[in-house]
């Protein structure tokens, strides 16, 4: 078995809030291996992007520790990529600017301008956005925007890519285009990923660890799915797959029959 | 400069000409109403009633109607008064004193365009200063609540107060008129300074700083590329406002320092009795106002960034 890259054990996270101590979330243990895909799903709430920005280092836990590479996090680092739920690409620079401020920030040291900028244009040119290099945010859809945050957190090699819920604010139809974009690239990058989703069917067909979260407050992992199909995974294929139907199903039956959520 | 610049232009033509002038004195208020009146001045004349012209002559007449009302009333209450220069009379005035707007016999003694220059120089050494101290300041009042908290006394207890109230401080302190009047200037344009950059600090969204800190970025970086770009607009604002105070500032602060400035130049005028001079005055002020606001506010749009 592979070293695990990160490493949370026992992680819980308390909240001050006006109405006295909130706990988002308790006795959270869990490795996550070099290379491997995995999923965070639970209800709206729950607890999931808390979690994220713990592995992220934007917040620290009260109690518990989180380790990377076996050191532990005490903030936030280049070498693991955040993609925002929201893009939050930087509004008075173009896409190209954008994803140079994190390029520059990584290799500067190292590299020169022709290389850097190279190393933008294929970044781009992966998530398909090379025609619009010279946009401004404001002048693309929104699923260009998020296509350009991917790039920017691809563009900087990270060891691990924390994704929050990147897909949620998009349609059907664009999220599909995105999930086959991003399958491919996490398959030529060799990426660690961790994304946080809504989405069954994007867990199911993108993870292989699916790891689902109880409701909270104080909420926990409840299960995890190992999802053992085969990579590249084609969703059409996969849709007439029953054992991807049976993934789904086993999500489904946590979120919807052990976990539902109570009429809030 | 531009005030004169306009009008000369509006000079030659004689009797119902002085509209333009006008149009752009009254509008000050409504500072986005300018440039379309600006603008749209001269086509309908020419082009009648063509395609776009009725939308054209939709937008002139009413300021044209606004302005006809108002050189109405100007000249009613000149006939009634018998004091007050009608508005012939004013123009007859204006006529002669942009003749030569640049002349200079003696420190006082100057043409109209010195005066106006010599204000516009106080208002921007002493703006200047203010935006040099101020806007650092904001950085620090915004990103550093101690200080906020430290300052907002002294700030809640200082704006109130009329810049003028500073002026016998300033002529204690620097001894001579001139700088005494740049001094109110500075005190006056600081508070909107400070209060818009502090509040654009804090309003930067923790987004843009949890992408500062993803990707580990220089506090040089984090200030270049992400506080000074998000707090731009604000500053702008705050640059805007103290710009227009400044400029109203400034005639009172001359009124009582002397010297050359348009606002000595009203005072001078008044103990000459040459009231048309004074209805000449304040035209000019009010089109120099409106061309500060006019000019900061393209500026402003040249920076602003779509909002996301
Ligand atoms: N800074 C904070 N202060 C207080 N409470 C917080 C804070 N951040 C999150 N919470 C609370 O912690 C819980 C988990 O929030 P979190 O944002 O992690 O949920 P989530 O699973 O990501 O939800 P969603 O799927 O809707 O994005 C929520 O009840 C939230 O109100
Ligand atoms: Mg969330």
């Amino acid at each position: 078995m592979r070293k695990p890259i990160v490493k949370i054990e026992n992680v819980g996270q308390t909240f001050n809030t006006k109405s006295g101590k909130f706990t988002a979330l308790r006795d959270i243990s869990l490795d996550i291996r070099p290379r491997e895909v995995v999923s965070l799903i639970g209800h709206s709430g729950c607890g999931k992007s808390t979690l994220l920005n713990l592995i992220a280092g934007l917040s620290l836990p009260t109690s518990g520790v989180l380790l990377c590479d076996s050191r532990e996090i005490a903030g936030p680092g280049p070498e693991r990529a955040v993609v925002f739920q929201n893009h939050s690409l930087l509004p008075w620079m173009t896409c190209f600017q954008n994803v140079m401020l994190a390029v520059e920030r990584v290799f500067g040291r190292q590299e020169g301008m022709p290389k850097l900028n190279a190393r933008v244009a294929a970044a781009l040119d992966m998530v398909h956005m090379d025609h619009a290099m010279h946009k401004y945010p404001h002048e693309i859809s929104g699923g260009m925007k998020q296509r350009v945050g991917i790039a920017r957190a691809f563009a900087m090699e990270p060891k691990i890519l924390l994704m929050d819920e990147p897909f949620g604010a998009l349609d059907a139809l664009t999220r599909a285009a995105l999930q086959d974009e991003l399958n491919g690239v996490m398959a030529k990058t060799g990426a660690t990923v961790v994304m946080v989703t809504h989405d069954v069917d994007e867990a199911v067909l993108l993870s292989d660890r699916i790891v689902m979260m109880t409701n909270g407050p104080a909420a926990t992992i409840g299960e995890i799915v190992e999802v053992k199909l085969d990579r590249p995974r084609d969703r059409l294929e996969l849709a007439q797959d029953p054992r991807f139907a049976g993934y789904r199903a086993v999500v489904f039956e946590f979120l919807y029959r052990k976990q539902l959520k109570k009429a809030a | 400069m531009s005030a004169v610049a306009i009008l000369k232009l509006a000079e030659p033509p004689a009797r119902a000409e002085p509209e333009p002038v006008k149009t752009a004195a009254v509008a000050t208020e409504r500072s986005v109403t300018v440039e379309r009146s600006e603008q749209a001045v001269t086509p309908p004349v020419r082009e009648g009633l063509g395609e776009g012209g009725r939308e054209m002559l939709r937008r002139i007449i009413p300021p044209v109607f606004g302005i006809v009302l108002m050189i109405g009333i100007w000249a009613l209450v000149a006939i009634k008064s018998g004091n007050i220069p009608g508005p012939g009379k004013t123009w007859a005035a204006a006529r002669v004193l942009f003749a030569d707007p640049f002349y200079q016999n003696g420190p006082n003694d100057q043409g109209i365009g010195w005066n106006v220059l010599s204000s516009l120089q106080r208002v921007g050494i002493g703006f200047g200063f203010a935006a040099l101290v101020g806007i650092p300041m904001g950085f620090l009042l915004g990103r550093f609540a101690f200080m906020n908290r430290m300052f907002d006394p002294i700030i809640s207890l200082l704006r109130p107060v009329s810049p003028l109230a500073w002026l016998p401080i300033g002529l204690l302190v620097f001894q001579k008129a001139d700088p005494a009047a740049t001094w109110t200037i500075f005190i006056c344009s600081i508070w909107p300074m400070i209060l818009n950059t502090a509040q654009g600090v804090q309003r930067v969204p923790q987004d843009y700083l949890n992408v500062a800190r993803v990707l580990g970025l220089s506090e040089v970086k984090v200030i270049t590329k992400i506080l000074f770009p998000a707090v731009l607009p604000y500053m702008l604002t705050g640059i805007r406002l103290s710009i227009g105070t400044a400029w109203l500032v400034i005639v009172a602060a001359e009124m009582l320092t002397g010297g050359v400035g348009i606002g000595f130049w009203v005072w001078d005028e008044w103990n000459n009795l040459k009231v048309e001079h004074i209805v000449i005055a304040i035209f000019v002020i009010g089109i120099v106002g409106l061309a500060l606001e006019y000019m900061l506010l393209t500026l402003a749009k040249r920076f602003s960034y779509e909002a996301r």
